[in-house]
């Protein structure tokens, strides 16, 4: 009974720890051997070294994918966090219409890209949405064009992302608020500590588990970011807003290349892998001490 | 907060007045932003009640001269998927066979592993949550292909139980990591003072853990349904005809390669198939409130 | 004994009435026709499907070309659990029966002749190692140009029947104030414009030797690189928001007079006939300069499966298909013309009534082509590196030599 009683915690984790241990990272280790061989249509099994490596390093869609992934995915992240955070301070100050402004900011995350990204298209069109609107108000020298400019178009996924994406956060964070101790907060308030510095010295430190969760939160959307490139730009003007998901998705099912694609997403899980596995660490770490 | 500050300077009248205008400023900030997510809505409104002919000749964003309706009955029930014109409706009962119990498994295993992982830590414990971490990275298209092979033999394929099976296993890195991130800033000597009374592991969870998650319940269930009800990958590839959910009715009616493209029926079916997850988080969103507010009475 | 011999007998009636269920044919289809005209075509085939006994499931996934149903098609596939008859169409055809999943029809095609009453281009696309494989439904023409008509009248335009002859009419329009060219940037639509440059500037054997053999010395060739620099050349004739916008949106254009030219396939014809517009009156189409035919030809091919009924549903469907009622009806909503070259046209409007005119031109003097932009010509990881290098070049200031270097490197590269 006691025995049962002491390893009861490692029986209840274990389904599901095996689980993951086969279907993520079993699954990985199949790309990873897919990624070795001349797969085309449907996945072979016969390795012939590292080709499809090359294949893909030859690549220049490939390289405007990766880079793309680091813009897209620093900006998407450091703006979503940002501004969830900002937003849940501001809904924290006891605002009426809270309830309304809430899911105001939360429902982005219930439409579909399928369509949604239809309207972002016609609303960052220049000769459709804003810059057509603006200067119908006289502005006649308005520009905002970013969505057919090359250089600029993968901003609007940013654009698009965080609004999607930031009213989640803010949910994530004006939770964490509210569970942050009352009675400390009163405590430095009769100190006559101000309300900045709350925020910044007592509450927002508290508050780092709530970080990692967006964080993961966020590093998984901008990692898979899929639907949200296909419905707004196609991966275009050209292929300047190619994502690894989208290449990888392009490659794999519509080209047939399966062993490339497989090779495209090892490359894309190490980066991965490198970015999340010091956070995560440092994170946890951090905990245990 | 802000008025509390207010009580402890000397000069109210001041603050008062520059309070006000901090409230003001505020609340003009909070309605800026309500005004940049409500963008895209407004659009999709707006061309939803529009006739097809305003599209095609007018702005379009503007806001319809002739409202009509026709677009949302088209998309509810009339709108070709297909061979078949019955719009967004027959699709809308697979999704929720299918989401219903892919949220509520895979919120009840997130629990359970976020409890054993905040509170009954054993060697390995930690290095086992990173490994479900990490696995919330990989990306879906990579899992496609075997998956569907997996599915085959369990003898799943082209079914909800697979697809449920499907949605359950890749959310489980998420639920587990939101319940862990709930359950470690509940303290350690609850747990202890519990064991020391004779409390066993399902005790504890089910009297002490269970009744302080609701705030926590609440966030996994809106990420957990957004996903699975969203998802368009899973369901178009493991689903057959008659289980198909109801994401990819919508792509089947928006997306079309050669025909004529109606867009007000896009969008009404767009905000159609949108609105069981826009009703989770105006219901949810209550709850979250008053979750939290039982939660700081006890506190 | 006794026991034994009533369970024989209840097993073997239980196998007759099973049978006897099983008799009618059954497919289940995989399609990514869904909406508007598309739908109304495939809900041809399914009526006549149910009319002969059929019993039809229906699995629509639309999205992309077809590369969202092709993802579905794969997931299948590996559970064991292929559909019936899946759209499929080009070399994807011959590379799904490599990997030895498609079932072969020869049978029905031997009963109906196909090889007597299908162009032998076409015909090709549909056999695998001397079988037939798959059944041919419909010929788009891609090499379409679309016009205003009253646009036209105004500026004192004809249609162009040479590529200088199209520069002088875009320069003389843009002079004017007026867009020259509706078009979408996507890069399947960049590729379109593009293979239509391709066919008149290289002609018909250039243009195989580039896009169906993928020869380097065409391919790297002056000819290429003028191509290259008409594609320039087009893209200071769009106007400045053409990024990404839909087809449809780009025929809406020449619909409402915005612009005067688009370079579509025949599917645009549906587009303008929603909006009441009439062919030759309203609108004019006209081949893109150069002579020649460029074809997209759907098709249906049959994937193994296991059990008499679905065996027998896929026979059925493949003579349904390829029979002249459905090509008619099915053809007619779709804006595509018939595959059989005896199907009366009576119905038919004059835009379709040219496209079968030229096919059987073109089909005669061999100027009769895969399009490489719709997949017939080429793996579509072949074709999809080179439509990499176009959109790249379209939409950056890359110079044609450049982009001519870049394709065979791409090309190279796709092997």
């Amino acid at each position: 009974m006691a025995w049962l009683e002491k390893h009861v915690p490692k029986m209840v984790l274990a389904p599901s720890f095996a689980v993951i241990l086969f279907f993520v990272y079993g699954f990985i280790g199949w790309t990873a051997w897919v990624s070795l061989t001349r797969s085309r249509l449907l996945p072979r099994y016969d390795i012939v070294g590292f080709i499809q490596y090359q294949r893909l390093f030859d690549s220049p869609r490939w390289d405007t994918a990766i880079s793309n992934l680091f813009i897209f995915g620093f900006l998407f992240i450091v703006i979503s966090m940002f501004l969830g955070l900002f937003l849940a301070i501001l809904l924290d100050q006891k605002i009426r219409t809270e309830g309304m402004l809430r899911t105001i900011y939360l429902y982005p995350m219930a439409l579909s890209l399928i369509v949604t990204g239809t309207a972002w298209k016609w609303i960052l069109n220049p000769g459709l949405g804003i810059e057509a609107v603006v200067r119908g108000w006289g502005f006649e020298n308005f520009r905002f064009d970013w969505l057919i400019n090359p250089d600029y178009a993968i901003y609007t996924i940013v654009i698009a992302g965080v609004w999607q994406a930031s009213g989640f956060v803010m949910a994530l964070f004006l939770a964490g608020l509210r569970s942050v101790d009352d009675e400390i907060i009163k405590a430095a308030q009769v100190d006559g500590i101000p309300t900045l510095r709350i925020y910044s010295a007592i509450i927002i430190p508290s508050m780092a588990p709530i970080f990692l969760s967006a964080f993961i939160v966020l590093a998984h959307l901008a990692i898979k970011s899929f639907d949200l490139v296909i419905a707004l730009t196609g991966g275009g003007p050209g292929y300047a807003t190619d994502l690894p998901a989208t290449y990888m998705y392009a490659l794999a099912f519509s080209r047939g290349d399966i062993g490339q694609a497989a090779s495209s997403a090892m490359v894309m899980m190490m980066v991965v892998f490198a970015i999340v596995v010091p956070y995560l660490y440092s994170e946890l770490r951090a905990k245990n001490d | 907060m802000t008025d509390i500050t207010s009580e402890n300077t000397g000069r109210p009248l001041a603050h008062a007045v520059r309070n006000i205008l901090l409230r003001w400023l505020l609340l003009a900030l909070l309605g800026l932003f309500a005004l940049y997510y409500l963008m895209p809505l407004f659009v999709m409104l707006t061309t939803s009640l529009k006739s097809l002919e305003e599209i095609r000749t007018g702005s379009l964003v503007a806001l319809p001269r002739e409202v009509t309706f026709d677009a949302w009955a088209k998309a509810w029930s009339g709108a070709c998927t297909g061979i078949q014109c019955e719009g967004v409706r027959p699709f809308f009962w697979n999704s929720i066979l299918l989401a219903v119990p892919a949220v509520f498994l895979s919120t009840l295993f997130g629990a359970v592993n976020g409890y054993v992982i905040a509170h009954w830590r054993f060697r390995g414990s930690n290095l086992i949550f990173s490994l479900m971490l990490f696995g919330c990275f990989i990306p879906f298209q990579v899992v496609l292909l075997p998956m569907a092979r997996v599915l085959g033999i369990m003898g799943l394929a082209g079914t909800i139980p697979g697809l449920i099976f499907v949605h359950v296993v890749y959310g489980l890195g998420f639920t587990t990591l939101f319940f862990r991130n709930y359950y470690v800033t509940i303290p350690q000597e609850l747990v202890k003072a519990a064991k020391i009374d004779g409390a066993g592991f399902f005790r504890i969870f089910w009297s002490i853990f269970l009744p302080l998650s609701l705030p926590i319940v609440v966030v996994t269930v809106i990420w957990q349904f957004t996903q699975i009800w969203n998802d368009f990958l899973f369901g178009v590839s493991f689903s057959q005809s008659g289980t198909q959910p109801v994401t990819v009715a919508l792509n089947n009616i928006v997306n079309s390669t050669t025909g004529v493209k109606e867009y007000n029926v896009d969008m009404a079916a767009a905000i159609i198939a949108a609105l069981p997850t826009m009703l989770v988080y105006v219901i949810a969103g209550k709850y979250f409130i008053r979750g939290l507010t039982a939660g700081s009475v006890k506190g | 004994m006794f026991t034994r011999t009533t369970f024989a007998a209840a097993t073997a009636a239980l196998l007759m009435t099973g049978s006897a269920a099983m008799a009618g044919p059954k497919a289940e289809v995989l399609h990514w026709w869904t909406s508007g005209g598309e739908a109304k075509a495939v809900a041809v085939l399914q009526k006549e499907f149910a009319d002969n006994g059929g019993e039809w499931t229906d699995m629509p996934v639309a999205g992309g070309g077809g590369d969202a149903a092709m993802t579905a098609l794969r997931a299948r596939v590996l559970s064991g659990n292929p559909p019936t008859a899946v759209q499929l169409k080009g070399p994807a055809i011959q590379e799904w029966y490599a990997e030895g999943v498609l079932a072969d029809i020869s049978d029905v095609a031997k009963a109906e002749g196909w090889d007597k009453i299908l162009p032998p281009a076409i015909a090709k696309h549909m056999k695998c190692d001397g079988k037939w494989c798959a059944a041919p439904v419909n010929v788009h023409r891609v090499d379409w140009i679309w016009a205003n008509a009253d646009i036209l009248k105004k500026y004192n335009i004809k249609m162009p029947t040479t590529w200088a002859e199209f520069n002088a009419a875009a320069d003389k329009l843009k002079a004017a104030g007026v867009t020259p060219l509706a078009h979408g940037g996507q890069a399947w639509q960049d590729a379109t414009v593009f293979e239509a440059i391709a066919k008149g500037i290289l002609g018909a054997d250039g243009f195989r030797k580039a896009f169906v053999e993928l020869d380097t010395a065409t391919l790297t060739s002056d000819k290429m690189i003028a191509v290259f620099d008409q594609m320039r050349k087009m893209r200071g004739y769009v106007d400045d928001n053409f990024s990404g916008r839909d087809w449809n949106l780009a025929t809406a254009m020449v619909m409402n007079g915005e612009a005067a030219f688009q370079i579509m396939g025949d599917w645009a014809k549906g587009e303008f006939m929603a909006a009441g517009k009439v062919p030759g009156k309203d609108f004019l189409c006209g081949a893109t300069p150069g002579g020649g035919f460029l074809y997209n030809v759907d098709s249906f091919a049959m994937f193994k499966v296991a059990g008499a009924d679905r065996q027998a549903g896929q026979k059925l469907l493949a003579k349904l298909i390829v029979g002249k009622n459905f090509q008619k009806v099915f053809n007619l909503y779709k804006g595509s013309i018939p595959v059989r070259t005896d199907v009366s046209l009576d119905d038919f409007d004059v835009c379709a009534h040219k496209s079968a005119a030229d096919m059987a031109a073109a089909s005669a003097d061999g100027s009769l082509l895969p399009s490489y932009a719709h997949g017939m010509a080429l793996r579509s990881a072949q074709s999809g590196a080179i439509t990499d290098v176009v959109t790249a070049f379209f939409n950056s200031d890359m110079s044609s030599a450049d982009a001519v270097k870049a394709l065979a490197k791409a090309v190279k590269n796709s092997l």
